[in-house]
């Protein structure tokens, strides 16, 4: 078997389901958080992936935008959820039920 | 010699990114959660980007995961209780799992490319990585600069102590 595109194409599905699927079943706000984070790589294996197989570098570059927003938006995250914990001392995402009717 | 490195970056990334959801360790998901994203950085330097692993690993490993170390062990987590599942909850999970599994079996099964390219070499890659950046994504590059100074404001603030607002009350 000689690796090509669909090989990289499946490793980044699974990676994405995998990511979803921490989404899903853990409650810690923490390790959702990081789940996020593997979904997002996810996509940007594709986009890497489809960027060499077709000889097109566009696909790296977004791929550079994607790593600084993800910086940038875990920097903001982290910060949301020191101050969620600071106030109410709690980092289970059912415990944050106060916006439900 | 390819096939082999796929095989073991594959194996590396989704093996740790397993153990990242099922570890009910919090600093040992973190860590997992760093040697999946190495795995990762490995799998992009097998397609030749040499310049995005090298990132990845430098803003994943060097910036965002110790981030997350540092607020797990500030917040200290080990030892929460373990809460059983509403019902209503797991059934919803059950399906959305389900669905998700069917997805990637049909994608698996039927999403195949069947006459996929394969060469791909770059020459001189990251010389026009960069003049790609500096010419036509020079908006978007000053954007990314811009968000990230907005993101840097915004983390002072929400971590700031609002000392008036808290003696208000």
């Amino acid at each position: 078997m000689n690796v090509g595109l669909n090989e990289y194409l499946i490793l980044s599905a699974l990676l994405f389901a995998i990511g979803f699927l921490g989404v899903l079943v853990r409650k810690n706000t923490l390790v959702i958080y990081m789940c996020l984070e593997l979904m997002l790589n996810a996509a940007n294996l594709a986009l890497v992936a489809f960027s060499a197989f077709n000889h097109n570098l566009d696909g790296q570059v977004f791929v550079f935008f994607i790593i600084t927003v993800a910086a940038a938006e875990v920097s903001v995250g982290l910060a949301l959820i020191v101050a969620v914990y600071r106030k109410r001392q709690v980092t289970h995402v059912e415990d944050l039920a106060t916006l439900k009717l | 010699m390819d096939n082999l490195l796929f095989c073991f970056f594959a194996a590396l990334t989704l093996g740790f990114a397993l153990a990242m959801v099922f570890n009910k360790n919090t600093v040992n998901a973190v860590l997992c959660l760093l040697l999946s994203l190495l795995g990762v950085a490995g799998v992009f330097a097998l397609l030749d980007a040499l310049l995005l692993s090298v990132l990845l690993v430098f803003v994943y490993a060097g910036a965002v995961v110790a981030l997350f170390l540092f607020i797990v062990m500030l917040l200290n987590l080990q030892d929460l209780p373990k809460k059983p599942y509403k019902k209503i909850s797991l059934f919803a999970g059950m399906i959305a799992a389900a669905l998700l599994g069917l997805g990637v079996w049909s994608f698996v099964t039927r999403g195949q490319f069947s006459a996929a390219p394969v060469a791909k070499v770059f020459h001189d890659g990251l010389k026009d990585y960069g003049a790609m950046l500096f010419t036509t994504y020079l908006l978007p590059v000053e954007v990314v600069g811009f968000l990230l100074l907005v993101a840097m404001l915004g983390v002072i603030v929400l971590s700031k102590k609002l000392v008036g607002r808290e003696e208000s009350k």
